[in-house]
């Protein structure tokens, strides 16, 4: 047991050593303006389906709709991911990374067939989000029902 | 402030919570949007979010952050209209065209692409 963890020290001083230093600086600029800069994109649409006579506070609803149809396009020409490589966080936490993880999903087990592969495994990786989205409305719902 | 000022700056900065996230602690990508989700929920419910939608507009809106507060507004809406059950009924009130439009669009195009690399 001694020996075993030794070895895990020694294992992990090395990996720390060999594994390359993150570019912290870099990531967060790069997230910063690549995630901004898909804001403003997102604020141009809605601004867009405003004027197109949508009520402002149901435009919403088109543009997110816009942003996931655009990202999804361009997950299925292989722009998206390779974009995503280099912006990070920039590109994963606009609702658009969360298209890219469906779209990408559904593609990369296209093999397996229709519904074992894009119908089972199409939320692979987005599927948690909603799951977890909605433990915590349902329980901040059940909350304000009880203490209104 | 200007509105695409504000979404630029508040976008950004919930993006590079997002990457200091993934890069200075053990968590994959998978685990930090889920926190983010959840952390949108949570500010909602406490009514911080929906103050920087208006502050920022698609600042707040397009983030994931804004997938959990959607989830949680149509869960209180609709517990406030329609007592318990609606912590049932309301949940994806208002984020059902996000859902869908991913849903359909993922759909469609995993039949026409082919996955490159």
């Amino acid at each position: 047991m001694g020996k075993n963890n030794k070895v895990k020290k020694e294992y992990k001083k090395l990996s720390q050593q060999k594994s390359p230093k993150i570019p912290l600086a870099r990531n967060v600029i790069v997230a910063f303006v690549v995630g901004g800069g898909i804001c403003i994109l997102g604020q141009l649409i809605g601004e867009l389906y405003i004027s197109l006579g949508f009520d402002p506070e149901k435009a919403g609803d088109p543009t997110v709709a816009t942003l996931i149809f655009v990202a999804s396009v361009l997950t299925g020409l292989g722009i998206y991911d390779k974009f995503a490589q280099f912006a990070g966080a920039g590109t994963a936490v606009p609702v658009t990374g969360f298209a890219n993880s469906i779209v990408s999903s559904a593609m990369e087990f296209k093999s397996e067939g229709l519904v074992l592969g894009v119908g089972c495994k199409m939320f692979s990786l987005a599927g948690t989000v909603i799951v977890f989205g909605t433990v915590t409305a349902f329980f901040a719902g059940i909350i304000h029902a009880l203490l209104g | 402030m200007n509105i695409y000022l504000a979404a630029f700056l508040v976008g950004g900065a919930i993006c590079v919570l997002g990457q200091l996230l993934i890069d200075l602690t053990p968590l994959t990508p998978a685990h930090v949007l889920t926190l983010l989700v959840v952390l949108g929920g949570i500010t909602s419910a406490l009514g911080w979010y929906e103050p920087l939608v208006e502050f920022a507009g698609a600042g707040a809106t397009v983030p994931i952050t804004s997938f959990g507060h959607s989830l949680v507004k149509g869960a209180i809406a609709e517990a406030e209209s329609q007592g318990l059950i609606g912590a049932l009924s309301g949940v994806f009130k208002l984020t059902s065209a996000g859902i869908t439009s991913a849903i359909i669009f993922g759909f469609l195009v995993a039949l026409v692409f082919k996955p490159k690399g």
